[in-house]
């Protein structure tokens, strides 16, 4: 199979999703001319004009309100937010309306639209810039999660959250745009459910679970664990709402152990969610607690040095499975 | 000229508001509805005589203070009596209340209980309209304390930047909340804040429903026409409080008694006498047909089925997944 960079993935998966719906459609800040900040919608302004493709202001509560009206009457809008971190802007529109317009009107409507919100630390643009903040989306109901970590599932993912007729939050990890891999071409249209995890490594002694860029730290550290004779199977989640808990719960009671790695804060994150689902369903089953790791509780500081201290690394991971392993 | 048969139309939808907000009033009192319920008593003509205005495909979206319009717009009385009772018969299945009433069949896209929120969906609605390049256009009604909310001015950015076919219609009771609009907004005038974004901006008496009319149709016009969004600010103003639990002590007795002066139903009213448009004995014949579907609203409600307990885990998502909370 042909690789792919993951900002290609992207624009590969819009790309086909608009030729075969019109009612598809891109807006956000620089999505157009620019052809996206991480390249992620290069090409397509060209492929389908500016009514499809539309540069918007910089005003991301706006652009999440106008996609939902959109949404609302019968469109397909998949704004981009040009990073998550300024989801913070449109934070009422995306939870006291998208997320809840649904239910609240009893089940009149349905909410077509894709939220792409690129995001993370790791490149040194400081405290307001390096957000994993998916925790605060999954806490609220209403919203479907994505939270890919391969080229192939932002593809086959992002294509299914443009069908779906919920609303869906995309969650990109910048750092993971220009990793390459194996994707599957237009003619075969492949779509990955939402709502299934994926075993990325099988293991015994313990279950990792990740999602987005973690999973990589989570596939590094299970290589090092493995040298020291411990074998860690890696659950990639791919979406935190639906979330897979059969394949979360089917692994850790074969492991009995777990640790749940974000690259969020872990207080009040999704790995205490995790965690305390995994000791309320598993309790006797656990041959010691979930193990979490996460960033530390602070705003993330801009010095490369003191930026690495704060974000979870494969070593976090290593060092969290060897406490409940040795 | 809107013909004398539209004229009486326009007054008995007014005399269905105010009597079934009359209800509502009532029923609060007797805690059959709970929670934040804002009436519209007073502001009537602005709700009959923009609406009324409209096709009816064409988009309408709400702030919280929505039982006119949802009326206005068509909506069944039955639903809207049920939903304010929390009942299964509601027209949002007793999930949203009185200040989240959507209508789909009536293309009413509800009622938001943050101030301003619709703004920018009101835009995306009229990007619909654009992007299909259908004849649709949209209307939004919000309050003269949203115009200083950010999203507003963000909404009216997108609209006239992509000359969406959107009327914002302000319903300007000069208070948000207890805080009067000379208190709040740099402008009191609020349709001249249209002309920040290069939009026209109208006035109108917001107690006078055929001129409520007169200018919506006019304005409908252009817009359809493709001229852009339009901002209009009606002046009226609510009789009672805020919401329910306020008994509106920031207001002057006088200013009060002033406004209810200009009571939009016995000033259509005395027009209709005057004019010879009917007698009378018709504008009796309509308290009685109004009373009759104010009562056969209650009763649905009274009538109708709380929802059951299943119902907390339905309408989540169009498509259900396993790991989904359910009953």
């Amino acid at each position: 199979m042909r690789e792919l960079r993951v900002y290609e993935a992207i624009a590969e998966a819009l790309a086909e999703e608009m030729r075969r719906d019109e009612a598809v459609f891109l807006m956000g800040e620089d999505v157009g001319l620019f052809g996206g900040t991480f390249r992620a919608t290069e090409g397509l302004m060209a492929e389908f004009g500016s009514r499809r493709v539309r540069d918007t202001p910089i005003a991301e509560a706006g652009i999440v309100g106008l996609a939902l009206g959109a949404a609302f009457a019968g469109l397909r809008p998949v704004p981009e937010l040009m990073t998550m971190n300024f989801a913070i802007v449109a934070m009422d529109q995306i939870i006291n309306h998208v997320a809840k317009m649904r239910y609240m009107f009893g089940g009149q409507f349905d909410l077509p639209l894709t939220i792409r919100a690129p995001g993370g630390g790791g490149t040194q643009k400081g405290a307001q810039h390096s957000h994993s903040i998916e925790s605060w989306f999954v806490n609220a109901p209403g919203l479907r999660i994505v939270v890919p970590s391969t080229p192939a599932d932002f593809k086959g993912l992002l294509k299914t959250s443009v069908r779906s007729d919920d609303p869906v939050l995309f969650v990109e990890h910048e750092m993971l745009y220009s990793l390459k891999g194996p994707v599957p071409d237009e003619d075969d249209d492949v779509l990955v459910p939402l709502g299934q995890a994926a075993t990325r490594r099988a293991g015994s002694d313990v279950t990792i679970v990740a999602w987005s860029r973690m999973v990589h730290e989570a596939l590094k550290a299970a290589e090092e664990l493995s040298e020291e004779g411990i074998e860690a199977e890696v659950i990639d989640l791919r979406c935190l709402d639906p979330l897979d808990w059969d394949a979360v719960l089917g692994s850790v009671a074969r492991t009995r152990r777990c640790v749940v790695a974000e690259e969020g804060w872990r207080k009040v994150g999704v790995g205490a969610e995790i965690g305390s689902r995994l000791h309320e369903t598993l309790f006797y089953e656990l041959d010691a607690p979930v193990g979490r790791v996460g960033a530390a509780d602070v705003p993330t500081p801009y010095a490369k040095g003191l930026e690495q201290d704060a974000l979870p690394n494969a070593g976090d991971i290593v060092q969290a499975a060897l406490k409940i392993t040795t | 000229m809107i013909a004398p048969t539209d004229q009486i139309k326009l007054y008995k939808l007014m005399v269905l508001i105010r009597r079934i907000e009359e209800r509502v009033a009532e029923s609060y009192g007797e805690g059959r509805i709970g929670g934040f319920t804002h009436l519209y008593i007073g502001q009537e003509a602005v709700a009959v005589g923009a609406i009324t205005s409209l096709n009816h495909d064409d988009y309408v979206i709400d702030t919280y203070r929505d039982h006119g319009h949802f009326l206005a717009r068509g909506g069944d009385p039955r639903k809207f009596m049920a939903e304010l009772y929390g009942k299964s018969t509601g027209i949002c299945k007793g999930k949203g209340g009185s200040m989240h009433l959507a209508d789909a069949e009536h293309y009413f896209y509800g009622g938001t209980g943050i101030v301003g929120g619709s703004i920018p969906i009101a835009a995306g609605l009229g990007l619909a309209c654009s992007y299909r390049r259908d004849d649709r256009i949209v209307m939004a009604f919000f309050g003269d304390g949203a115009t200083n909310q950010g999203v507003w001015h963000e909404g009216l950015n997108f609209a006239e930047l992509w000359n969406l076919p959107v009327i914002f219609v302000c319903e300007n009771n000069f208070y948000g909340i207890g805080t009067g609009v000379d208190s709040s907004s740099s402008l009191v005038e609020v349709h001249k804040k249209a002309q920040g974004y290069g939009m026209p901006g109208y006035l109108v008496n917001g107690m006078d429903v055929l001129e409520v009319r007169k200018t919506c149709d006019e304005v409908v016009k252009l817009v359809r026409g493709g001229s852009g969004p339009a901002l209009i600010e009606a002046r009226t103003y609510r009789y009672q409080g805020h919401s329910m639990t306020d008994p509106g002590r920031y207001r002057a007795k006088a200013e009060e008694d002033l406004w209810r002066k200009r009571d939009p139903i016995p000033r259509l009213a005395k027009h209709f006498l005057k004019e010879g448009i009917c007698d009378e004995a018709r504008l009796q014949e309509i308290e009685v047909e109004v009373e009759d579907v104010c009562e056969d609203a209650v009763q649905f409600a009274l009538d109708s089925p709380d929802p059951e307990p299943a119902a907390l885990y339905e309408d989540m998502f169009k498509e259900r997944h396993p790991g989904d909370p359910h009953a």
